[in-house]
C-alpha cells in the first residue's frame, strides 16, 4: 500500500491539548461521533425553533429546580411562620409553605429562582404546544413521523402532570385550591373515584401525605419519564432526519440546510443563551405566583380569581362552562348507592378526552383517509392542506373556548360585561366555534391557494398602469422569479380517493366511510398550476381561457 | 440641529416621535389626573349641619329616595342606614347614582367633606345606625397577619386574595381595595353597600375590622416583591402574558436567528 510508508510514524500531536484531546479521542471515538453528528444537515426557519424552546426551558427547569430542592421542605407538619414577611407573621401554616415562603423572602436569590422556574414552566408547556401545532399544520406528523407525533403528545401530557404537581406544592390557597378541584373530579368517576382519591390522599382530603407524594412525583418521576421521551424523541429525529419546506432542490430525498457543526451548533447554543435570557429578565422584572398573597392552605377559604396555571386552564374552563342543571333537568344521579356526578365527570374528562384521542390517533386517521403509504419529508403549507387545516384550527378553537371560560370572571370585570353572559356566549361558542372556525378557515385557505394560482399565472401586481397606444389601460404584472415560482406550483394536491374493492372484489362497508370521507377530505381543491397553464399564461395575454383552472368542483372566483 | 434634521429620514425616527408623544400624553394625563384627589375628614355634627343636610337631600337625593328619605319604588328608604352609610355612598362618589345598572359605580365624588358630613349628619338624624367609625379604629396599626386571616376567610372570594377585585354574577362586581381609605372600608364593612353583606360587630369585631385595614394597607404598601405584579389576578394574567410577551419576544429571536439564510 501507498500509505505504508506513512502508517509506520504515530500521529502525534504538537501542542499539550491536542495530546489531550488525542489520548481522549482515541478511547471515546469523539471524532467519529462528531463526524456524523457536525454533518448532520438542518433546515432553518424560525418556526422549526420551538421544540428547541421547548429543550431549553426544560434545562432551565432543571436547574433552578435543583436549586429549589435545596430549600424546599415538603413537609404537611404544621408550625407558625417567623420569617420576615410581616404580614404572615405567627400565621400557622405547613412546613412546606413556610419553606417556600422562606425561599421567597430569606434566601438570597431565592424568589427570582422560584420565578425562573415557575416562568420557565409555563414557557416549556407553551413552546410544547407550539411546536406540536407547528408539525400539525404542516403535516410534519406524517409517515414516517408518525411515532414521534405520539412521543411528543405523550411528552406534552407528561409536561402537564409536571406542571400541575409543581404548581401544588407551596401549599398555599391557591394550589390547594387547585388540589381540591382535583379531588373533586377524581371522586366523581363512578365506583372507583372515592378509593382512588382516599389512596391518593391518604385519608380524607387534604390529609397530611399529599404534599410529600407530589414532590416525589414532581422531583423523580415526572422528569424522568420527561427525559427519557426526550431522549427518544430527539433519536427518532436524528434518525428521520429534519423536515424542510417546499422549496427549489428540496425533495422527500433530501435536506437542503446547514450542517450542526459549525454554524448550527453555534446558533443552537446561542439560542440557549436567549431563551435563559429572556426567562430571566421575566423573572427579575414580572412577579409569578406570589404565593405570599394566598396565605396558607385552608380547605375553607376560595379568593376570587382562582385559576389553574395556563396549560390544565381547558379542563378548568370546561368545569366552569357546565351547567349544574338545566331546567328541571339534573346531571346527578343515585345509582345502587353510588353517586354518579356527571356535571364533574363529563366537562373533566370528556373534553381532554376527546382532544387526546384525536390528537394521538390523527396520523392514522389521515394515513387511512388518504391511503397514502408515502414517506414525507417535505412539509405542506397549511393552505395547501384546506381541511387539514380546517380541522386543526376547529381543534384549537374548541380548546381555547375552554381556555378562555377558565378566565370567565376576569372576561367580565375586565370588559365590563355580566359574567353569566360571558358563560352564555362561550357554552354556545363551545358547540359552534369548531364549526364556524372550521368553514371559515377552509375557505382562507382556498382563497389563498386561488390567490396563489393567480399570481403563479399572472405574476405580481405592481401597481403601475400603463396605456396601450390603442387607449386601452392596463396594469403591469411583473413575472415572479423561478424560486418563488415553485413555492407556488410545487405542491401535491390530491383528489378524492373513491372505494376500491379488496382481494376479494368486495367494496367493504369500511372502505365506503373511508371513500366518503376522502371526498370530504379533498373535493374541494384549487389544482397548482401545471406547466403547461403557465407556458399558456405567459406566451399571451389573454388570461381568460385558462382562468379557471379548478378541478371537480367549480370554485367561484 | 443639524445632527437632528438629518436624522429626521431615520427608519426609527417615526417609532421615537410616536414613543415621545405617547410619553408626553400620558404623563400630562396622569398629572391632570393625581391633582384633584378627595381626602377625608371627619367632624362631629351640630344642628346646623342636620338642616343643611336636609337641604341638599331635598335638592339632591329625595328624587330617588323620597322626602325624608322614606324610600320610592326606585330607591330604598335611608331611615336607619346611618351615617357611615352616607358617607361612603356619597364619599366615593356612588352616589349620587351615574346611572341605574347592576350596582352603583364609583365616579368622581359629587359632594365635598363638609357637604358629605352634613348629608350624613342628616340621614343619622332620621334613625339609628352604623356611625363613622373612630379614627382610633383607622390608624392601620393593628395587627396584619390576623387582618390577613380575617380577610382570606371573609372577603377574599369576592375581592380576591390580593384584594386585586372579582366578579359576581349577573354584572356585580367586587371593586379592587387599593387606594380606598381606612374610613370607606371600615364603612363598607358596617355597612354593606351594593352587593357587599354586612360585617356588624358581632361578626367582625371593631379590632377585627382594623386588623383588616392594617392588612390592607400593609399589602398596598409593600408593593409587589417580586416585581410588576401584572394586576394580581393571579395565572390568568400570568399565562397572557408568556404567550403574548414571553413567547412573543422569542418568536422575534427565531425570526432574527434564522432571517440570513434561503
Amino acid at each position: 500500500m501507498s500509505a505504508s510508508s506513512t502508517a509506520e510514524v504515530p500521529f502525534t500531536a504538537k501542542t499539550k491539548v491536542g495530546r489531550i484531546t488525542d489520548f481522549v479521542d482515541q478511547r471515546v471515538g469523539g471524532s467519529g461521533i462528531l463526524r456524523e453528528f457536525g454533518r448532520k444537515v438542518f433546515p432553518d426557519h424560525w418556526s422549526f425553533m420551538f421544540g428547541e424552546v421547548a429543550l431549553y426551558s426544560f434545562v432551565i427547569l432543571l436547574m433552578s429546580g435543583t436549586f429549589l430542592t435545596f430549600f424546599f421542605d415538603p413537609s404537611m407538619a404544621e408550625t407558625h411562620y417567623s420569617g420576615s414577611y410581616t404580614p404572615l407573621y405567627n400565621v400557622e401554616m405547613s412546613v412546606a409553605y413556610n419553606s417556600s415562603l422562606n425561599i421567597s423572602f430569606d434566601i438570597r436569590g431565592g424568589l427570582f429562582f422560584r420565578q425562573v422556574h415557575h416562568w420557565a414552566a409555563l414557557l416549556f408547556v407553551a413552546s410544547l404546544g407550539v411546536h406540536m401545532l407547528r408539525v400539525f399544520f404542516t403535516g410534519a406528523f406524517r409517515k414516517p413521523r408518525e411515532m414521534n407525533w405520539v412521543v411528543g403528545g405523550v411528552l406534552l401530557i407528561l409536561a402537564m402532570a409536571e406542571g400541575f404537581t409543581g404548581y401544588s406544592l407551596p401549599d398555599d390557597l391557591l394550589s390547594g385550591n387547585g388540589l381540591r378541584i382535583i379531588d373533586g373530579v377524581i371522586k366523581s368517576i363512578p365506583v372507583i373515584g372515592t378509593y382512588i382519591s382516599f389512596f391518593l390522599f391518604g385519608g380524607e382530603f387534604p390529609g397530611t401525605a399529599i404534599i410529600g407524594r407530589l414532590y416525589v412525583l414532581h422531583i423523580l418521576l415526572v422528569p424522568a419519564m420527561i427525559l427519557l421521551m426526550i431522549v427518544i424523541h430527539l433519536f427518532m429525529v436524528v434518525v428521520h432526519k429534519h423536515t424542510q419546506y417546499p422549496g427549489p432542490g428540496r425533495n422527500d430525498g433530501n435536506v437542503v440546510g446547514y450542517p450542526l457543526g459549525p454554524v448550527y451548533a453555534a446558533k443552537a447554543g446561542g439560542f440557549f443563551f436567549i431563551v435563559f435570557g429572556v426567562v430571566a429578565l421575566m423573572a427579575a422584572m414580572f412577579t409569578i405566583n406570589p404565593i405570599w398573597n394566598y396565605g396558607p392552605y385552608d380547605p375553607s377559604p376560595v379568593s376570587a380569581g382562582t385559576q389553574p396555571d395556563w396549560y390544565i386552564g381547558f379542563v378548568d374552563g370546561a368545569l366552569r362552562l357546565m351547567p349544574g342543571v338545566v331546567n328541571d333537568f339534573h346531571f346527578e344521579y343515585i345509582i345502587f348507592g353510588h353517586v354518579l356526578t356527571l356535571n364533574v365527570l363529563l366537562p373533566a374528562l370528556v373534553p381532554a378526552g376527546i382532544i387526546f384521542t384525536v390528537l394521538f390517533t390523527y396520523p392514522w386517521i389521515e394515513r387511512w383517509i388518504t391511503k397514502d403509504d408515502r414517506e414525507h419529508h417535505v412539509l405542506d403549507r397549511p393552505r395547501n392542506a384546506p381541511t387539514r387545516t380546517a380541522i386543526g384550527v376547529a381543534g384549537f378553537t374548541w380548546y381555547c373556548v375552554m381556555w378562555a371560560a377558565a378566565g370567565s370572571d376576569l372576561i367580565a370585570t375586565h370588559f365590563h360585561v355580566a359574567l353569566n353572559d360571558v358563560t352564555y356566549w362561550l357554552r354556545a361558542l363551545f358547540f359552534l366555534g369548531p364549526v364556524f372556525a372550521f368553514i371559515v378557515t377552509k375557505r382562507v385557505a382556498l382563497a389563498l391557494q386561488r390567490k396563489d394560482r393567480e399570481i403563479a399565472l399572472h405574476g405580481r401586481e405592481t401597481g403601475r398602469i400603463v396605456r396601450l397606444p390603442h387607449g386601452e389601460f392596463i396594469e403591469v404584472h411583473a413575472p415572479l422569479n423561478d424560486y418563488k415560482q415553485y413555492r407556488l406550483v410545487g405542491f401535491e394536491s390530491p383528489v378524492p380517493l373513491p372505494a376500491e374493492p379488496n382481494e376479494h372484489g368486495v367494496v367493504t362497508r369500511k372502505e365506503k366511510r373511508r371513500a366518503a370521507l376522502s371526498r370530504w377530505f379533498f373535493e374541494d381543491r384549487v389544482a397548482p398550476a401545471t406547466p403547461a397553464e403557465l407556458a399558456a399564461a405567459h406566451s399571451h395575454g389573454h388570461h381568460e381561457a385558462i382562468e379557471s383552472g379548478d378541478e371537480q368542483r367549480t370554485l367561484s372566483h | 440641529m443639524k445632527a437632528l434634521s438629518q436624522k429626521r429620514r431615520h427608519p426609527l425616527a417615526a417609532i421615537a416621535l410616536l414613543l415621545l408623544g405617547l410619553l408626553v400624553t400620558g404623563g400630562l394625563y396622569a398629572v391632570a389626573t393625581t391633582v384633584n384627589q378627595a381626602k377625608a375628614d371627619t367632624t362631629t355634627a351640630s344642628a346646623s349641619d342636620v338642616s343643611e343636610g336636609g337641604k341638599l337631600f331635598a335638592a339632591n337625593c329625595a328624587t330617588c329616595h323620597g322626602m325624608g328619605a322614606s324610600g320610592s319604588k326606585d330607591a330604598p328608604s335611608l331611615v336607619g342606614v346611618g351615617a357611615a352609610a352616607v358617607d361612603f355612598q356619597v364619599g366615593t362618589g356612588r352616589m349620587p347614582m351615574q346611572m341605574n345598572g347592576p350596582q352603583a359605580q364609583e365616579k368622581p365624588r359629587q359632594f365635598n367633606d363638609q357637604q358629605t358630613q352634613q348629608l350624613a349628619a342628616y340621614v343619622a338624624s332620621l334613625g339609628a345606625g352604623p356611625a363613622i367609625p373612630d379614627a382610633s379604629l383607622l390608624d392601620a396599626n393593628g395587627d396584619a397577619a390576623k387582618g390577613g386571616e380575617l380577610f382570606r376567610t371573609n372577603c377574599a372570594m369576592c375581592h380576591n386574595a390580593a384584594a386585586a377585585g372579582g366578579a359576581l354574577t349577573r354584572g356585580k362586581f367586587a371593586p379592587a381595595l387599593a387606594g380606598v381609605t381606612p374610613q370607606h372600608i371600615y364603612e363598607a364593612m358596617s355597612t354593606g353597600p351594593q352587593n357587599m353583606p354586612v360585617f356588624n360587630d358581632a361578626n367582625i369585631s371593631p379590632e377585627g375590622k382594623r386588623d383588616i385595614i392594617t392588612f390592607l394597607k400593609k399589602i398596598e404598601a409593600n408593593g409587589s416583591p417580586g416585581g410588576a405584579d401584572l394586576g394580581s389576578l393571579g395565572p390568568v394574567s400570568e399565562g397572557l402574558f408568556v404567550w403574548v410577551a414571553g413567547l412573543g419576544v422569542i418568536i422575534a429571536f427565531t425570526i432574527w436567528l434564522t432571517s440570513r439564510t434561503s
